[in-house]
């Protein structure tokens, strides 16, 4: 994401930069010229993108809706604005239904991995790209190996490894298992970003005195930044995401991370029907994340307004 | 999880110092900690369940460690006489053709409309309003599977769905219980994953087309491409690397599957109308407790997934010279 994002301001750059200099010149009676099949194709463009625009918003928008109604209009009437906002469809939501306990259960695992895996990543991907030493290589590809096997091999054994280190169950064991199958990932693009790092300034901070340590947290770590930011933000959306290792794993209904919970009330849907409850928690998870993603498009990109992006 | 490597690493080291190699008490708690921990981590969590799912895929384990016996390759004998086992991995070879296919060509299309559909003339440009369709194509990738899982069971809910309900404003009374019947349950899920996947990939090719020198486009232009040829015979071949990437993660994702089919269809459907090695797998390990037998599945699509992407890679490799 990061590569893609940079790639886009670079093009909102370049693409500035170009209308100042050319923008100026007669354009108006080029682009009258080559309007027609300029023109059609540029509005086939437009419907195409839209409609795809509208697939993605429709069930969104619906859903955000119907969070907001009682059971009975969602099967009645679905495409009614809602006519009285239940805001109460949240509440019990949020306490009834559990989600607001899930939330926090995420927000905990989540978090402590992501911390964890960036930190022990880091580390490891900084010794690969700047030490050498016998097995190396070896390492490297071992840890990229990770990346290419399908994880529901190893549920099934680490399920048991976990119950006899007495991990099962339990946040931590949850944490672990994140932090190890989240870690080929992180070191695969961070060692990109610290092999980029020009060679002189470990050597300057080593002159200075500043030992491995010193040079890691205090030089080397600042400098590869932008690249933790990025590996940060796809853990972040791969752990959040993650379903097969929470319900194999992590058993203990009262530890259910949000996937697990949700799929959880899901399955009892046939049972009790709360579609408005179940509606409003799905809005519960996906409403932050998306606005989160779409306050940090807007600072990259300075902008949505209609910019002409190459 | 999505990982894009594109590149391969460097394989040769930096230039190594003779001060640095100096081993020092320091050097040695650095080693210890910096690549001792994450290692740890690694072998215990990922490295040693991958090895043991090799070796109890070859006993009868049902998890009483006392009834642990080696039978050899008669797990593997088991599952491909198993009729629900043969259609799962009929059903994960069909996603891993179609899946790729659709998403890949769809985010494709996607991003050439919005950086090479503007004007024709002059400097390559991008369509109008490019970066708003792009920032909402995205959107239904930051959504947990399951989430979208659970969105669109409620889409295709026959009664109060919005897909029966919008075919309803059309004019056309549909019952259909999309997910329940077994002619249209695959092909609905399949919606489901394009769905949640062509934002991302559409993300990925816009940023590789912008890669490519615009002289390339321009040059082609004045040779008298027109948008089309431009986009499949000049463009395509030179981001080919990211498209083989995107194939071989699709392709992973269709031989998973497992969020979108459990959630969607719990039991793998009316008459296993879309199951799946992994939904299956799961079912016989904490289901039935029947984990040698699990484990042989999860070895055979490991093998699978091994050998659809090196021929992916080695393809699109072997194209290039």
């Amino acid at each position: 994401m990061s590569a893609v994002r940079t790639a886009d301001a670079d093009a909102a750059g370049r693409t500035s930069a170009s209308s100042g200099s050319g923008g100026a010149v007669p354009v108006e009676p080029r682009r009258r010229r080559a309007s027609g099949g300029d023109r059609v194709f540029a509005a086939v463009s437009h419907v195409i993108l839209a409609l795809w625009a509208l697939v993605v918003i429709l069930p969104l928008l619906w859903t955000v809706f119907s969070s907001f109604k009682d059971s009975r209009s969602i099967l009645a009437s679905p495409f009614s604005f809602p006519k009285t906002w239940n805001f109460d469809n949240f509440a019990r939501a949020w306490t009834t239904a559990g989600i607001g306990r899930y939330f926090l259960n995420t927000v905990i695992v989540v978090g402590a991995s992501l911390v964890l895996v960036m930190l022990l990543g880091a580390m490891c991907a900084y010794v690969l790209a700047r030490y050498t030493f016998p097995g190396r290589t070896i390492i490297y590809y071992a840890l990229i190996a990770g990346l290419t096997f399908p994880l529901f091999l190893a549920v099934v054994p680490l399920f048991f490894i976990l119950k006899s280190m007495g991990l099962q169950g339990n946040y931590l064991g949850l944490i672990l298992s994140y932090v190890g199958f989240a870690l080929p990932f992180t070191v695969f693009f961070l060692y990109a970003f610290f092999r980029q790092l020009p060679d002189e300034i470990g050597e300057a901070a080593q002159i200075d005195g500043a030992g491995d340590f010193r040079t890691f947290f205090q030089v080397m770590l600042p400098m590869a930044k932008p690249g933790l930011v990025s590996i940060t933000i796809f853990n972040f959306l791969g752990l959040w995401n993650q379903f097969l290792l929470p319900i194999v794993l992590n058993t203990d209904p009262d530890k259910y991370v949000l996937a697990q919970g949700l799929a959880n009330m899901q399955a009892q849907q046939g049972y009790q029907t709360d579609w408005s409850a179940m509606f409003a928690s799905v809005t519960i998870t996906i409403l932050p994340v998306l606005i989160v993603y779409v306050i940090f498009q807007r600072q990259l990109q300075g902008g949505v307004g209609p910019s002409t992006n190459k | 999880m999505v990982a894009v490597p594109t590149t391969a690493p460097t394989a040769e080291a930096p230039r190594s110092r003779g001060r640095r190699q100096r081993l020092t008490l320091e050097r040695v708690v650095f080693f210890a900690m910096f690549l001792g921990l994450p290692l740890l981590v690694y072998v215990l969590f990922v490295v040693s369940p991958f090895v043991q799912a090799f070796y109890y895929s070859l006993t009868d384990w049902r998890g009483v460690s006392a009834s642990q016996d080696f039978i050899g390759l008669k797990n593997y004998a088991t599952l491909f006489a198993d009729d629900n086992f043969r259609r799962a991995l009929w059903h994960n070879a069909v996603l891993m053709v179609v899946l790729p296919l659709i998403t890949i060509t769809l985010a494709y299309a996607l991003a050439v409309l919005v950086t090479i559909g503007g004007d024709s003339r002059g400097e390559v440009k991008g369509i109008r309003g490019a970066s708003v369709y792009r920032v909402i194509s995205f959107f239904p990738y930051v959504i947990p599977a399951v989430v979208i899982g659970i969105l669109f069971a409620f889409i295709y809910a026959p009664g109060g769905g919005l897909l029966n309900g919008l075919l309803g404003l059309v004019g056309i009374d549909s019952q259909i219980a999309w997910l329940g019947d077994p002619r249209v349950a695959m092909a609905a899920i399949v919606v489901a994953v394009v769905w949640n996947m062509v934002g991302f990939y559409m993300v990925l090719f816009v940023a590789a087309i912008k890669a490519v020198p615009s002289e390339v486009i321009e040059a082609a232009r004045l040779d008298g491409a027109g948008r089309l040829r431009l986009s499949v015979q000049v463009v395509l071949p030179m981001i080919r690397e990211n498209i083989s990437t995107a194939l071989v993660y699709m392709g992973i994702m269709a031989l998973d599957m497992f969020v979108f089919v459990n959630v969607m269809t719990p039991n793998g459907g009316t008459s296993k109308s879309t199951e799946v090695v992994s939904r299956y797998l799961y079912e016989t390990a904490f289901q039935k407790s029947n984990f040698g037998l699990a484990s042989a599945m999860g070895v055979v699509m490991a093998l699978f997934t091994m050998i659809m992407a090196a021929i992916v890679l080695l393809s699109s490799r072997r194209r290039e010279r």
